[in-house]
């Protein structure tokens, strides 16, 4: 990014209208990608002079159990879910679960789904970070979702949406394809990227917070089914804009199993994923391989 | 403004939590618990007895629903009390009709200040689990040590020389706890604290204790008060939640199933409006009427779920 500008210069204009053709594979006009965050809250962080990781003296009891509801209760709810109807995950890991809960990752990993880095911790913000110590957390993650998984990541979701101006420049010059930390389009775009090591390339993959079930909750405070009823509207919406224009649209449901698994809400969210799952327009994909076919078409 | 450079250091980073409080373990994998007659579902009502004085504390924080204006706060003062002259005693009328027990939270200062209310709760057959002195009895880590243990102290011998009953359950207000709540309540010989919400199923610390987990999503205060749903939207929720419990229960590709919990955390002032309370009534005469729910105080569910480990 163009550091102290006003202007980030992360990427060009590109109007909505008249965008280039795009097909997605067997001629599906909306990519939908899910995406579940695998999260680990420490429950004693150090200070980050930049933000505090819990509201309260440590431990914040209920900020701390709220999120630990996802690794032993909830994530094996969200994740069958989620398997019945024919989606992978691709998983925004905070990636010492790998170490603190290994059956977690281990069963995401069984079901085929891709994974990314969401930092260390989501207590562990990115703020005030030397370049050493980005490029540690950056080589921290692809070793230890390799030792975990076999898999060498490619994409980035900062923890904690917390960035320096120089993470995505980073990024590419670790060979990582794809990041998910701008929200300025419904389709993948070009991340204009500086390497050091010169002609590196990042693509912008749309995520989501307006349809992210901590949104749905959290902010705008919704039930279960009031939930339900905006991802169908959102799918609705993106497949027949894709369907009309022939340019392929993406749309990513991110989750958090301590939210979209609880008991009041998980039935209405598998309704939903059904209809979705139903439709001949849709595209169950994985972020690597919406991000793959868009990159062979520019 | 640059980190030290131990941020990127982590000596809790091993196997298991970064804490001693409690190991892990996957709900869905464990010994499959039974409740009685058969059942699948035990539906824990919980419900708060707080008084909040018109003289709020921010040490070491201001409890949920405390004062907001400036001094006098007539307006909470008397809509919190409402909860306890009007509110509590409709929902104890509901619970006679549905025929179920509840667990009743109840501040110290609630048992000396209404004794008919405790009197009549008793009288019904429901527990009364310990919930601090008043709404200025909150706990963190702020709290110095010996404070804290005078605070529980404080709050077990007033509401036993109030009530006569002698607690099982501690509920910290917001459940709120220290690095030595865990410790200091089982020092009092309490068996079971309802703070943690990581579970939903009682599971038991290193040091003995036994957590209940009283899910904060799944209260009136959080559908209600802070989600503004309808007292409506807030039945179906807890229907929702009863179906997808109930079925799980059963056994599924990623469960052992057995027993499950459906706990339901209501606050007079809230639910105990005239134009809320039938969704309640309506609900109970529901719940009741379902083969899989087993509605029982905390208690009663703790003690079952014990002697099955």
């Amino acid at each position: 990014m163009q550091e102290g500008a006003p202007d980030p210069g992360l990427y060009d204009y590109a109007p909505y209208r008249a965008r280039p053709k795009l097909a997605w594979p067997e001629g599906k006009t909306c990519a939908v990608w899910v995406a579940p965050n695998l999260e680990y809250y420490e429950i004693d962080p150090p200070a980050n002079p930049q933000r505090k990781p819990w509201s309260k003296a440590h431990p914040d009891v209920v900020g701390y159990s709220y999120r630990d509801h996802s690794n032993r209760v909830s994530h094996w709810r969200m994740a069958d879910v989620m398997s019945r109807h024919g989606f992978p995950g691709s998983v925004s890991l905070s990636v010492a679960l790998c170490d603190h809960h290994p059956e977690v990752v281990a069963d995401g990993a069984e079901r085929g789904w891709e994974f990314f880095s969401h930092g260390i911790y989501n207590t562990r913000y990115s703020y005030g970070m030397s370049e050493a110590q980005e490029r540690a957390i950056i080589e921290d993650s692809i070793a230890t979702v390799g030792r975990a998984t076999g898999q060498r990541i490619r994409g980035w979701l900062a923890p904690a949406l917390t960035h320096t101006p120089r993470t995505l420049d980073l990024l590419a010059e670790y060979g990582f394809t794809y990041t998910c930390d701008l929200y300025h389009d419904d389709q993948v775009q070009e991340v204009k990227v500086a390497t050091k090591g010169g002609g590196g390339e990042l693509a912008s993959i749309p995520y989501s917070l307006e349809v992210n079930d901590h949104y749905g909750f959290n902010v705008y405070g919704m039930s279960g089914r009031e939930y339900a009823d905006c991802l169908i509207q959102q799918y609705e919406r993106l497949a027949e804009e894709g369907e009309r224009t022939g340019s392929g649209t993406v749309m990513c449901i991110p989750l958090h199993a301590y939210l979209i698994g609880q008991p009041h809400r998980i039935g209405p969210f598998e309704d939903a994923l059904a209809h979705i799952a139903a439709d001949p327009r849709c595209w169950k994909a994985r972020a690597g391989e919406i991000v793959d076919h868009w990159r062979a078409a520019q | 403004m640059s980190l030290p450079d131990n941020y990127t250091t982590y000596p809790h980073r091993r196997e298991g939590y970064d804490h001693e409080f409690y190991d892990w373990s996957n709900m869905h994998e464990r010994a499959s618990v039974t409740w009685p007659e058969g059942k699948s579902v035990a539906v824990w009502l919980c419900v708060s007895l707080e008084w909040f004085p018109i003289t709020p504390e921010d040490t070491p924080f201001r409890a949920p629903g405390h004062m907001v204006t400036p001094y006098p706060d007539y307006r909470h003062y008397t809509v919190r009390d409402y909860g306890n002259r009007v509110g509590v005693w409709r929902m104890l009328e509901a619970f006679k009709a549905a025929g179920v027990k509840a667990s009743f939270a109840t501040n110290a200062a609630v048992a000396e200040r209404y004794p008919e209310l405790i009197e009549a709760v008793l009288a019904d057959g429901h527990e009364i689990i310990a919930h601090s002195t008043d709404m200025n009895g909150t706990i963190t880590s702020d709290l110095p040590e010996a404070q804290e243990r005078a605070l529980i102290s404080d709050s077990l011998t007033r509401l036993e020389a109030a009530s006569g009953v002698k607690p099982n359950g501690w509920y910290s207000i917001a459940r709120s706890q220290s690095w030595c709540t865990a410790d200091l309540i089982a020092e009092h010989g309490l068996t079971y604290t309802c703070d943690w919400v990581n579970d939903e199923l009682p599971y038991r610390f290193r040091n003995g204790l036994i957590n209940l987990p009283l899910n904060t999503e799944l209260s009136d205060r959080m559908i209600i008060a802070t989600q503004q749903h309808s007292a409506q939207g807030w039945a179906q929720m807890m229907r929702d939640a009863f179906d997808w419990l109930a079925a799980e229960a059963k056994g599924t590709a990623y469960t052992k199933g057995g027993g499950r919990m459906l706990p339901i955390h209501l606050t007079p002032y809230i639910i105990g409006q005239p134009y809320r309370v039938s969704a309640l009534e309506d609900l109970l005469a529901d719940l009741a009427n379902q083969a899989e729910a087993w509605i029982a105080p905390g208690a009663e569910i703790v003690a079952e779920w014990e002697a099955q480990q």
